[in-house]
């Protein structure tokens, strides 16, 4: 019974002992340092500020082939848009190189009798030219044009008090939880996940691989410590460090760019050092495996970061990938985080969506661990 | 009372399966209360050993059984009781000397006033009680080599493994060492030292002897070093050149071995054999050989059947050269900081055609420095280099195309073959058309390379590897030849190899510049200068500096003696 107690002791003097050698260190390197606090903040404004799929201003070619009363209404109508700045001329042939160097967007052809051919319903009275190799703008473009279109319809047959053949269904978009539609307010949530990854995945990714490469692993295993107290007392500090990370991100989120937090924020904490357990997880893994910083700092933007960003539903729509691709993405932390994340800010404490979140996590996490303990073996081969 | 620690009974350790044993077929007894010298050149087996014993690896083959414990199933008591101190000691760099001892005290339960007294006893042992706050990276490489034996011994163990901890570490820290480690020997714990200096085998109680793997002898090393007595002279008071003495007397029968030592030449014979006459050895008029004692050393290459014989094929191959240029290699005032820290302090030497010139000292020392310098490969911060009269800051392409460098460790691409890595060298060097193709043809011949050609430069025996590094380096011709650190851990048969080489190069005029922290390398020099702290303290021949060491209570100073003596001294100075 004694013999146990004081093994039970030695064991935490141990893991406390790696507790405080790598919180020194880490201190101590400008690196962790760089990872844990400026890296977030880096990626976060590059996410926050960068890349936005919000509507923007576009060039577009209006070509009137005989000027009549209506095309003028229309042309009013588009440059009153803030969404388009137009440039006008009579033959298509104006616009086509520009379409294709990039110099605008779009050509919208206004043939002599497009009133007519609309009031008669026909389909197609005006045609809209896009380029297809930008097929994100090209589906902007066009979409925004037909929105224009329609509206300006609609007002035409208010002024000439005629009314417009009945269309059979009528879209009215109605946008939930982000009643803004700002991208910003979700790609920042999702942003956060892809970070978090990176930096759990990065911070420890390195700390075993150096420990072999400078050759003190020898002497550590030749001490009676084992393994469990050892990846146990490096996780620690790197945990506390990555939820300092987090902290920050969401500060910044809400604090600078004015996301909207629904949630409760011990759920948040919950989630997220679950999740970062995972992701450490998996940086651990990479070190012990890599037994070389370089090496593993290369694997872990591979097999975390890019998959976080292809896999989370952050930019891509899992639901649209083919099978082989969604089944792979459950095997991403960051698809979990993503979406509870998402969740927490703009929606709030929705538990049919986090708890089956938090539950794969979890999972995850222990799979990682699982594998990091067999693979970190007592001796050197 | 001693007893018997580690036993090691037909132990095999294979890396690859059916690849060569790193350990073949090893029985050996490791004892306690003495020093167990673990002696082999680099990949005779040494740290695998350790490992082993360490139970840092599993053995494939035979029992091994350690303070007891089998390393396999009871792992955890033999890390109790068994300290090891790795290569490169084992320490955290970006943290404190008190903070090392502190992690590793944690790790093996030191607590409480056992803690306190450990941390005092080790740090005045060590002698480390005023550097307690220093980060382990700033320390010299003695007092790393000193905090890493504290680490180890934190709680006092049964048995202590050192993994070559002499390595880098200046004379008089090696010394200070081996102080340290005959107090624990003198409380009974057991100590292995492995090592690939000879010398340092003298020092050991009792000796394991390896060689690729397998057990060359086991016991105290004056068993076998007096096995040679009676074979083993020295060729003193040579008129004329040393270098040629030695290459005839190699020709002769009766000598299995010869090296240069200082002005002298030293040479072993087989058994029953008889020194040659100085004559026979054109060793001049007023030559002399002197019975001297055996070396370990000696006895080494008589088990491996003594040293490499004949001519090196150097000596015909290589077109001898005149100069106009008496002064090849010129060092003025040459002075080189890294911030505030002066690596080099107005060095200043001059070496003629012909000449082998050695830059000696601890690392650290500022040798490398110098060295790179004087390749054009550093620029100096002020000063001149000179090399055969062409300014390296004014002309240093043309400089470098007339000198060749061989870097440590032997810079060889391992992936490609050894035609390729020929071929990848004549092209720096500029070799085109027939220059090439002669320059290759002749390397393959002089080196005999010719079967192994097709073969990855990585998968060459270590002498082999030698070889096409020396022929990379001198296939343009080069007229001064740059050694960094050339035979180092190489075990002394491929060393002898390679410096009749160099001497039968030396003979037709080329002229060597070597750095070396070892100092049996550096009796192969015809002048060295002595490296300390970014300055030289003495220049001289080796045995010049030898004689300034004499008198201070010894008879016949070895260069290791000359050099604590003269950093003493120099320490002195800089104290008044």
């Amino acid at each position: 019974m004694n013999a146990d107690v004081s093994a039970g002791k030695q064991k935490l003097r141990r893991v406390l002992g790696i507790v405080r050698k790598e919180t020194r260190q880490a201190w101590r390197d400008p690196s962790s340092i760089l990872v844990a606090v400026v890296l977030p903040l880096i990626l976060l404004f590059l996410f926050g500020y960068g890349v936005t799929f919000d509507p923007r201003f576009f060039t577009v070619g209006l070509v009137v082939e005989q000027p009549t009363p209506e095309s003028g209404s229309f042309t009013a109508a588009l440059s009153q848009s803030p969404y388009f700045r137009i440039e006008t001329a009579r033959d298509r042939r104006t616009f086509e190189a520009a379409l294709v160097a990039g110099d605008i967007h779009g050509i919208v052809v206004l043939p002599a009798d497009f009133a007519e051919q609309a009031y008669r319903g026909e389909s197609a009275p005006i045609q809209v030219i896009v380029d297809g190799s930008d097929p994100n703008t090209a589906d902007l473009v066009g979409n925004y044009l037909g929105l224009l279109w329609a509206n300006w319809l609609e007002q035409e047959s208010v002024s000439r008090a005629q009314p417009l053949l009945p269309m059979a269904v009528e879209l009215q978009p109605q946008v939930w939880f982000n009643p803004e539609a700002s991208s910003r307010h979700y790609l920042v949530p999702g942003s956060i996940a892809i970070i978090l990854t990176m930096i759990g995945a990065l911070l420890t990714a390195l700390v075993i691989a150096r420990e072999w490469e400078r050759g003190t692993m020898e002497a550590l295993l030749a001490t009676p410590i084992e393994i469990p107290e050892l990846l146990v007392g490096k996780l620690v500090p790197y945990f506390l460090l990555g939820m300092g990370s987090m902290a920050l991100s969401v500060a910044t989120a809400v604090l600078l760019f004015g996301v909207p937090f629904r949630g409760s924020f011990a759920l948040l904490t919950l989630v997220s050092a679950v999740f970062l357990l995972a992701a450490l997880g998996q940086g651990l893994l990479i070190s012990t495996v890599t037994r070389n910083q370089l090496v593993a700092a290369q694997v872990s933007i591979l097999s975390a970061f890019l998959p976080a960003f292809y896999f989370s539903n952050f930019v891509f729509e899992i639901d649209s990938m083919p099978w082989a691709l969604q089944l792979i993405s459950y095997a991403v932390p960051a698809r979990y985080f993503v979406s509870t994340l998402q969740t927490l800010f703009l929606a709030g404490d929705i538990w049919s969506v986090i708890l089956p979140d938090l539950l794969g996590l979890a999972a995850i996490a222990a799979g990682f661990f699982t594998l990091t303990a067999i693979t970190t073996r007592r001796r050197l081969e | 009372m001693t007893e018997t620690l580690v036993r090691i009974d037909g132990v095999t350790k294979r890396f690859l399966e059916n690849g060569t044993p790193a350990v073949e077929a090893l029985t050996a007894q490791i004892k306690s209360g003495q020093v167990t010298g673990l002696v082999g050149p680099d990949g005779a087996g040494k740290t695998t050993l350790l490992r082993l014993i360490a139970g840092l690896l599993l053995i494939d083959d035979g029992t091994l059984r350690v303070c007891g414990f089998d390393p396999k199933t009871h792992a955890a008591p033999l890390h109790r009781v068994v300290a090891y101190m790795p290569q490169r000691f084992g320490l955290y760099e970006d943290m404190s000397v008190i903070e090392n001892l502190e992690l590793y005290a944690d790790l093996r339960s030191v607590i409480g006033t056992e803690r306190d007294e450990a941390f005092a006893r080790l740090l005045s042992f060590t002698g480390l009680e005023s550097f307690t706050g220093r980060l382990a990276g700033a320390l010299s490489g003695g007092m790393k080599q000193k905090l890493g034996l504290a680490c180890a011994l934190i709680k006092r163990p049964r048995l202590l493994l050192l993994d070559e901890p002499s390595v880098g570490v200046d004379p008089l820290s090696r010394r200070e060492l081996w102080r340290l480690v005959y107090e624990l020997v003198d409380q009974d714990i057991g100590v292995v030292w492995s090592t690939a200096y000879l010398d340092e085998a003298e020092r050991c109680a009792s000796v394991l002897l390896l060689s690729e793997g397998k057990a060359l002898y086991q016991g105290p090393p004056q068993a076998l070093t007096r096995s040679l007595e009676g074979r083993t002279f020295q060729v003193r008071n040579i008129s004329g050149e040393r270098r040629a003495v030695l290459a005839r007397a190699l020709e002769r029968p009766a000598v299995i071995d010869g090296v240069i030592q200082g002005r002298s030449v030293r040479l072993v014979v087989g058994k029953g054999g008889v020194a040659p006459a100085p004559g026979d050895i054109g060793a001049g008029p007023e030559a002399v050989i002197a019975a001297v004692p055996p070396r370990f050393e000696d006895a080494f290459m008589d088990l491996l059947g003594g040293g490499p014989r004949g001519r090196s094929p150097f000596a015909d191959a290589y077109a001898s050269r005149e100069h106009p240029i008496d002064s090849v290699v010129e060092a003025q005032d040459l002075t080189r900081r890294f911030g505030t820290f002066t690596a080099a302090d107005g060095i200043h030497f001059r070496v003629k055609r012909g000449e082998i010139f050695g830059l000696i000292g601890p690392n650290g020392a500022g040798k490398s420095t110098i060295f790179k310098m004087l390749c054009g490969l550093l620029r100096p911060t002020s000063g001149t280099a000179r090399v055969v009269g062409l300014d390296l800051a004014k002309a240093p392409s043309e400089a470098r195309a007339r000198l060749g460098y061989m870097a440590q460790k032997f810079s060889l691409y391992g992936d490609l073959s050894v035609r390729q890595n020929l071929e990848f060298f004549a092209g720096v060097y500029g070799l085109g058309g027939r220059r090439r193709r002669d320059a290759l043809k002749r390397m393959v011949e002089t080196f005999a390379l010719g079967p192994h050609l097709d073969v990855d430069a990585s998968t060459l025996p270590l002498g082999f590897k030698q070889r096409l590094a020396l022929a990379c380096a001198v296939m343009h011709d080069p007229d001064v030849l740059f050694l960094d650190e050339p035979t180092s851990g190489v075990d002394p048969r491929t060393r002898r190899e390679f410096w009749s080489h160099i001497n039968a190069m030396v003979a037709n005029g080329v002229t060597v510049m070597v750095t070396t922290h070892f100092l049996d390398e550096a009796e192969y020099c015809d002048r060295t200068a002595l490296v300390y702290r970014g300055r030289i303290i003495a220049t001289g021949a080796p045995d010049d500096l030898k004689e300034r060491a004499r008198g201070a209570g010894r008879s016949d100073p070895t260069l290791e003696d000359a050099f604590i003596a003269l950093v003493e001294a120099d320490d002195r100075e800089s104290l008044a």
